[in-house]
């Protein structure tokens, strides 16, 4: 008999079916840096031989670093303005007794739920019935709806991880609630503000559909790389930019969640 | 509403929440320099008088002073009152340090002054050379004492105790009783000491309210308590008791004659509580006020016969049980084991058991 | 340390200090505290979400005249998306598709979420975080990839050719229902296996333990215990993945080919280069209104199943 509970005993074809799981999962995705390497511009079998200069062809391409600009600008504002704003929510469901907190709560978690292009359309109506020219400004409002979900989700955890007694004992203490904020909250969250502000860039960054209908003249780096799609001779380089960006992503990804593991929603974790 | 001696003063205070009433019109006092207890089962509202006292609970009517300043409306931070919380919400993210020092920020003091404090406050919970032990790494009777500690240090009028014993294991229990007395004398500070512990109640405190379902049932010393409880809640909550059912006869000169189910006629002290002739009561008498004898005692002034039917030993004491004739429950007696060799005494026999008429307390409540 | 230092601690001697009426309003009331501190992000998402969808709504029953429009309530829109059998069809044919990604989904990624509730022992966060990690980079690289595997030069038929297993190219695999379905699937695998994870996770193990106790084989078991009480995770993650599915616009514009397109695209046009705003508008709403049906009316057969079982 292996080792562990009768219940949990090793199952060999379970073990298998994960890891081909896994690789069906990665493996699609990891074709685009491989043939990024390809020193040919078919995207096809068999492989030609290795080269960088898809890479390097990259460098020179200015809308590339324009419209990398343009994403790296409307990927930080969102983060840092979906982040703090997902903190006072977070706090504000997690630590009172919030009436309608479901619904409310719901309400706010629609755009993770709702296609992408009903927010993309509707968002799109509002703006030009306003009279507001689409902009980055426009495409970062879009994001920053999608993105405030993604930061609650995130900064939840992280506030119902600890316990609230901490902070009655701060006010107990003699700190008024900014100064307990500032002295156990905050120090306490950090790591989860930390990975919201990864993830939300991230979010941002890759974000495709609001920018297509929200966007103006400037484009952002995933829509560089739509117009890009209709021209077969940009192929190798598209997927060059593309394998950067699912590196630069993957890390990011990673390290918020790396950051962000002592919180976790439903298993029991000690700090 | 008016302001009377008392340094705290609950005064008709009344807590809903929604429609749950978790306090029911709880007035008490308590001294400066007092150790009080709330006691009571979970669900009393005892805790919910503590934090409606260090003010993270609204009063839904009533009035709380402390110091005679009324409190209603002060947020937490701004009362004279540290608690210690039942969890002890150490900051896990500070060492023992600045733990300790947390509430030290708002005086403004310089450095070497704050850790100087704390060095104090280390040595008087007895930990020194822990200041830089990170509060992970503490031990539950050790986070329990720089709670303690934390809270002292801003030398706080009241500390309020939120059953901070319950987590430690029975030996630990006893020992940080006997520290949190010591100290409570040594620093001179009101207690306010949340338990559903009796015995620790009993042992620790200067005055003791017992409490249930929201309202206070009786605020004495633990004597007095013990003694002469009010009502027969309080007398079963605290300790053993046995219960008789009876009427008064008539009353005479402050001695009660009264006609017991399964005693007889009986003569006690008639108590505070006024009673007239024909009252129906209850007569509750501590195991330990019984004497178990094999023959009928000479010339004690009340005894009855019983059949003794199981016996329970518990080492320094045994607990044995007779049944009376017209008495339901078996009546409980309690004996210290004297002599040795007690083998026998568990044996099914008639015995008889005798008393003092000082022993009996008379309950208008049945 | 005696009381008497009680009473000279500056800023502790009487009067205390009570803040003004808003915050002794505020300490009384924590309802008003919460909603105070979540006043910014509920401002955000009512101009976010109510406001632009109560415009969509009217806009709805709008007219395109140009590049202006006739504001005259008229429900024409709706008309014509009722008659023309195009919108219909497009509608049905989305549906369709989100249903079978969401099946596909769920059966393939129910055994991932069981395999790590039950069979890993240590770094779980591991494994989750290996497994949705790539959900939160680019959509759009992520269903290129699918392009670039499923194409007719693509990786699968390049591979296929040179070993000589097919004589000609699959033509079936690109610009077609299957290749939408796939991409949906595999794109939106890690929004199916988080609650189903979390719903297996919860799952008492002594129940189990009981269950075998009671005599049920591991099959048995399964069955009974497991599966039903894994079931508000699977409903999760239906529904996780069928609403948004069934708007997605990316994936059947990059690989839907004519037969593969949905809605979305159809949607898309109409802002573009159909230029008739209204309809768009009316299609979202349709689009909308078909979602929230179906979703509840799945929400009630299940509800209406799991108390007929239990």
């Amino acid at each position: 008999m292996k080792s562990g509970t009768y219940i949990k005993r090793t199952n060999r074809p379970l073990q298998l079916y994960a890891v081909l799981f896994l690789i069906a999962l990665y493996v699609p995705v990891l074709f685009l840096p491989l043939f990024s390497f390809n020193d040919s511009i078919y995207v096809k079998f068999p492989l030609k031989g290795f080269t960088l200069q898809w890479y390097i062809e990259l460098i020179d391409r200015e809308p590339v670093w324009a419209s990398l600009m343009n994403s790296i600008k409307v990927g930080v504002t969102t983060s840092i303005i979906a982040t703090g704003f997902g903190i006072f929510a977070a706090k504000a469901i997690t630590r009172y007794r919030l009436p309608g907190r479901g619904p409310v709560v719901g309400f706010i978690m629609l755009p993770l739920v709702v296609p992408g292009i009903i927010f993309g359309v509707a968002l799109l109506v509002l703006l030009s019935q306003l009279g507001v020219r689409l902009s980055l400004y426009t495409v970062t409002m879009g994001h920053i709806i999608v993105c405030l979900p993604f930061a609650i989700a995130t900064l939840i955890p992280r506030f119902e991880g600890f316990d609230k007694s901490v902070e009655e004992a701060s006010a107990d203490l003699g700190e008024n609630a900014w100064w307990t904020f500032w002295r156990v909250t905050f120090p306490m969250v950090f790591p989860g503000i930390l990975a919201s502000l990864l993830l939300t860039f991230t979010v941002s960054f890759d974000e495709f559909i609001m920018a297509f209908f929200l966007s103006g003249t400037d484009a952002t780096l995933p829509m560089y790389i739509w117009s890009q799609l209709r021209f077969p001779q940009s192929f190798p380089s598209i997927l060059a930019m593309a394998s950067i960006i699912l590196l630069v992503s993957f890390i990011l990804v990673f390290l918020g969640q790396w950051i962000n593991r002592g919180a976790q929603s439903g298993s029991l974790e000690s700090e | 509403m008016t302001k009377n001696n008392a340094f705290i003063s609950f005064q008709n205070v009344n807590k809903f929440f929604g429609k749950f009433q978790a306090i029911n019109d709880v007035s008490l006092d308590i001294d400066h320099g007092e150790f009080f207890s709330l006691l009571g089962s979970s669900g009393c509202g005892k805790t919910t008088l503590l934090r409606m006292l260090a003010g993270f609970e609204g009063v839904s009517s009533g009035e709380i002073y402390i110091d005679g300043q009324p409190m209603s409306g002060v947020p937490p931070h701004h009362r004279p009152v540290n608690m210690v919380f039942q969890n002890y919400a150490i900051f896990p993210h500070l060492n023992v340090r600045d733990n300790i020092a947390y509430g030290l920020r708002k005086q403004k003091l310089s450095r070497t002054k704050r850790y100087e404090m704390v060095d104090e406050m280390l040595e008087l919970i007895k930990l020194p050379e822990y200041g830089d032990r990170k509060a992970t790494q503490l031990s539950g009777g050790q986070r329990q004492r720089i709670a303690l500690a934390r809270a002292l240090i801003l030398k706080p009028k009241v500390l309020l105790l939120d059953e901070p014993l319950g987590a430690l294991d029975k030996q630990l229990r006893e020992q940080m009783q006997l520290e949190l007395r010591a100290l409570q004398k040594t620093v001179g500070i009101t207690f306010v000491f949340v338990t559903h512990d009796q015995e620790e109640a009993l042992t620790l405190s200067d005055r003791i309210a017992v409490m249930s379902e929201g309202c206070d049932l009786q605020v004495d010393t633990p004597t007095r308590l013990y003694e002469n409880p009010v009502s027969r809640k309080v007398a079963s909550f605290i300790g053993t008791m046995n219960f008789f059912d009876g009427t008064v006869m008539s009353i005479k000169d402050g001695n009660a004659v009264l006609k017991v189910d399964g005693l007889g006629e009986v003569s006690a002290p008639a108590g505070t509580v006024p009673l007239l002739a024909g009252n129906t009561v209850s007569v509750a008498i501590r195991p330990e006020k019984f004497l178990l004898s094999n023959k009928k005692p000479a010339g004690a002034q009340c005894s009855v016969k019983g059949q003794l039917n199981n016996a329970a030993y518990l080492g320094e004491r045994s607990h044995y049980y007779v049944s009376i004739e017209g008495v339901p429950q078996p009546v409980a007696v309690s004996a210290q084991n004297r002599d040795r060799a007690k083998e026998a005494e568990g044996q099914s026999r008639p015995v008889w058991l005798s008393w003092d008429s000082t022993a009996i307390v008379v309950l208008k409540d049945v | 340390m005696s009381a008497d230092h009680a009473t000279e601690i500056p800023g502790r001697t009487a009067p205390l200090s009570k803040t003004g009426r808003l915050s002794i309003m505020l300490q009384k009331s924590e309802s008003l505290r919460a909603y105070s501190l979540l006043s910014p992000t509920l401002i955000i998402m009512a101009i976010g979400i109510l406001v632009p969808f109560g415009i969509l709504i009217v806009m709805s029953f709008w007219t395109q005249v140009g590049f202006g429009f006739d504001m005259a309530p008229t429900v024409a829109n709706y008309e014509m998306a009722g008659e023309r059998p195009i919108y219909g069809a497009l509608l049905k044919r989305s549906l369709w598709i989100s249903s079978a990604a969401t099946v596909a989904t769920v059966l393939l990624c129910y055994p991932m979420a069981y395999f790590v509730a039950f069979h890993v022992h240590r770094n779980k966060m591991m494994w989750i975080v290996l497994m949705t990690l790539p959900f939160w980079t680019s959509y759009l690289l992520r269903v290129f990839a699918w392009k670039v595997v499923l194409g007719y030069d693509g990786v699968i038929n390049s591979a296929l050719m040179n070993t000589g297993l097919v004589e000609a190219p699959l033509e079936f695999l690109l610009y077609s229902q299957t290749a939408v379905i796939i991409t949906l699937a595999h794109a939106w695998a890690a929004f199916a296996i988080l609650p189903m994870y979390v719903s297996l996770e919860k799952i008492d193990r002594s129940l189990l333990e009981a269950a075998t106790d009671l005599g049920d084989g591991p099959v048995m078991r399964f069955l009974r215990i497991t599966l039903p009480l894994s079931l508000p995770g699977v409903i999760s993650a239906s529904l996780l993945i069928f609403i948004p599915t069934t708007g997605d616009y990316i994936t059947p514009a990059l690989l839907g080919g004519p037969d593969g397109s949905m809605i979305g695209n159809l949607i898309q046009k109409q802002f573009g280069a159909v230029n008739n705003w209204p309809m768009g508008a009316a299609l979202a709403i349709i689009l909308m209104l078909s979602i929230a049906v179906i979703a509840l009316g799945f929400m009630f057969t299940t509800n209406y199943i799991r108390k007929r079982i239990s």
